[in-house]
């Protein structure tokens, strides 16, 4: 029983840390966000680096690596806010990976491990995917529905971009049309995945959120003492704390279970995307209210923070979506 | 990172589970005393099986288990229902104050019975006017004639009408600061100047007690770790909470869990939308206490120090705790609030759980000041 990274996945981890640490200051996010775009640099470095296809298997250009190691850079990637297509393009190799034919596999999953010619999932209902993040730069798109699963180029699919709260990513939303092959394996365990990759970054986006209000309860004084002195802040902080590890440990278990335990995989993927849906939310929320006026403020970094959250919630099922999930899954394994 | 056990771990957990099959004592007999009974006769079968003492280094007559054996031991205990032993006190807090402060005497005199379950210790550290604030604890301990006279009130005294010993602190000097006055004693309970009461809770149990001593007698040679030290070894057994705890309160949680789903299931409320939610809910919260648990384990082996996660586990039990019962008594509806229900039972107990023990207030201090390191408001 170990519950821990080992020595290479901490080293992953230290590095994508200090990269993005030092590519995306909270200025350049503001740059970016308030552009609605991305910076194709430091894709371009990143996918040098390996991390497009961290999880993708060799022989399709990947790193031959596992789920946590993917959720690693996730949970980073959250922490930094990093304005990139990576979440999108992700979770489109771990759909293809479970669920493509061998065509569609060397087809796409190079592409995407290389981070040249991206993918992106969208969940359709009422026949459209209405939150499809990246959709306009990919040129590989999954739609997902009840009814069944498509492959589509994306010049054959109607692609209409929409502004969301969240502009440190671009969203779009997709009429599912007729076009495209099926996509016929098992999507669930590529799903799973894509979840519990979203779950990670709510993880690293509540870390972050957290951090910010400890800081500032630690600087901010009013009656003569720093906020952070006083319960009612202080146990705001505490209750902080307590949800990002949840979603933390749910996230690394999922993830642990995606490579170890696939049996297990759904179930706890639902459990951590419910969990980290919330938690992410939440702990923003909290922030904020730690903050006070200057939280409310645009020129403050925290509503960069929340308004992910709220996107990252919706993204791949939502907290609802996954609870009910888990009341029909663990009554089956009982 | 490896989630399963290792070899040598699951041979050590099935045997353990098969050992637990093969002894297991049965249900609970009703009645205060045979239950009690049952108890101490389980901790003897434990005892003779080398499982009394689990953590205790081995020259003490323990097993010198790691980590994972604890939290191992506190699953299956739990998995498999089986009672607490009589003296749970002695062993989880008591014995490992002795082993750590105490003179080789007091280990030779006190350790084996603590074991055995021939003698049961209670603990006189909470008082009507020291709950959370413990060192301002009023109980006064004089010296006279080479011994000690005690006189105050303790409450919240679980097991003293049955017990051999009090772990007691006693202000031994008032006139230093509250931390430096304070002494730890082991206290015979079976004297005149000893008054047990029994404490009706709002289950209308009395599984507390208070308990009132008038010049209670205390030799020199009872106390731990010297005279006015007391608050440090008090802390000490305060800390002594078993590493698996959180990993054990986890399966013990479970096992209600799943008591919860068959009930929810059998009244049809898991097909009921708020219901189904709130029962997945708390599933993932159930589990996310084992996870958390099974992390801090990590980080302690790791590291030698709890991280942040390790200080959660007794929050987050008393929360998940209160919420799988209300969420009963919520799928029993008008049934659920009859008197002698176990539900009702449970329901009522479970408010216990964020005050014993240290409040979940308390907790979330430790955890902002000690762990976010935010400023203390004193």
């Amino acid at each position: 029983m170990n519950f821990d990274f080992s020595d290479d996945q901490h080293a992953i981890k230290r590095t994508a840390k200090e990269l993005l640490a030092s590519r995306f200051d909270a200025g350049r996010i503001r740059e970016l966000a308030e552009a609605a775009r991305y910076d194709d640099d430091v894709w371009t470095e990143v996918a040098q680096l390996g991390w497009p296809g961290i999880f993708v298997d060799e022989a399709y250009g990947g790193q031959g690596l596992g789920t946590v190691e993917l959720i690693i850079l996730m949970e980073e990637l959250g922490h930094a806010l990093a304005p990139l297509p990576f979440l999108s393009n992700a979770a489109a190799g771990l759909v293809l990976a479970a669920a493509g034919s061998d065509g569609q596999r060397e087809r796409w999953l190079p592409g995407i491990a290389s981070g040249e010619a991206r993918g992106t999932v969208g969940l359709v209902r009422d026949g459209e995917a209405r939150l499809v993040p990246d959709a306009d730069s990919a040129e590989v798109i999954l739609l997902l529905g009840h009814e069944g699963a498509t492959v589509v180029e994306a010049a054959a699919a109607e692609v209409e971009p929409v502004a969301t709260m969240d502009t440190t990513r671009r969203y779009a939303r997709i009429r599912a049309g007729t076009g495209g092959e099926p996509l016929e394996g098992d999507r669930i365990a590529g799903l799973s995945r894509a979840a519990v990759a979203v779950a990670a970054e709510l993880t690293g986006i509540a870390q972050r959120a957290m951090e910010m209000a400890v800081e500032y309860a630690r600087d901010r004084k009013q009656f003569d003492r720093p906020i952070g002195a006083y319960q009612a802040v202080s146990h705001r902080c505490a209750q902080m704390l307590l949800e990002t590890e949840g979603a933390r440990s749910a996230t690394y278990y999922a993830a642990w279970a995606g490579d170890a335990e696939p049996e297990t995989l759904p179930l706890a993927a639902c459990m951590a995307k419910a969990y980290a849906s919330d938690a992410g939310w939440r702990v923003c929320t909290s922030s904020l209210q730690v903050h006070g006026g200057i939280g409310f403020t645009w020129e403050h970094d925290l509503h960069f923070l929340l308004k992910r959250a709220k996107v990252d919630a919706l993204l791949y099922g939502t907290a609802s979506e996954h609870r009910d999930n888990v009341a029909e899954l663990s009554a089956s394994v009982g | 990172m490896d989630l399963t056990l290792s070899p040598s771990e699951r041979e050590f957990r099935d045997e353990l589970r098969a050992w637990l099959e093969r002894n297991h004592p049965g249900a609970e007999p009703a009645g205060e005393d045979a239950a009690f009974d049952h108890r101490r006769r389980w901790q003897r079968q434990l005892y003779d099986a080398g499982y009394a003492g689990f953590s205790w280094p081995a020259e003490y007559g323990g097993r010198g288990a790691t980590l994972v054996e604890q939290a191992l031991f506190g699953e299956e205990m739990a998995r498999a229902r089986a009672p607490a032993p009589a003296n749970v006190l002695g062993l989880v807090m008591g014995g490992p104050v002795v082993i750590t402060h105490g003179t080789d005497e007091q280990k030779e005199r006190w350790l084996k019975p603590i074991l055995t379950g021939d003698e049961i210790w209670c603990q006189g550290f909470s008082e009507p006017e020291s709950g959370s604030d413990l060192a301002s604890l009023k109980t006064r301990a004089v010296r006279s004639n080479g011994e000690w006279l005690v006189t105050g009130q303790k409450v919240w005294t679980t097991f003293a009408q049955k017990a051999k010993y009090c772990m007691l602190v006693a202000r031994t000097d008032p006139d230093v600061p509250k931390h430096q006055g304070l002494t730890y004693f082991i206290m015979d309970m079976e004297q005149e100047a000893v008054q047990v009461r029994p404490l009706h809770q709002i289950t209308g149990e009395p599984e507390f007690n208070e308990l009132f001593m008038e010049e209670a007698r205390v030799p020199d040679g009872n106390v731990v770790g010297g005279v006015g030290n007391g608050w440090g070894v008090a802390i000490t057994t305060l800390m002594n909470e078993r590493a698996g705890l959180g990993a054990s309160a986890a399966a013990t949680c479970r096992i209600t869990l799943d008591e919860l789903r068959a009930l929810a299931h059998e009244r049809g409320a898991d097909q009921d939308p708020v219901l189904r939610q709130r029962l997945a809910q708390v599933t993932i919260e159930v589990e996310l206490l084992r996870l958390n648990s099974w992390r801090g384990l990590t980080q302690i082996m790791k590291k030698g120090v709890p991280g942040p996660e390790g200080s959660l586990p007794k929050w987050q039990w008393a929360e998940v705790n209160q919420t799988l019962t209300e969420l009963a008594v919520d799928v029993l509806g008008e049934e659920g609030v009859y008197w002698g229900s176990p539900w009702t039972y449970r329901l009522l107990r479970s408010r216990a759980n964020s005050i014993e023990g240290g409040t979940t207030e308390i907790l979330k201090n430790i955890v902002a000041e000690r762990v976010l390191g935010l400023p203390r408001l004193r």
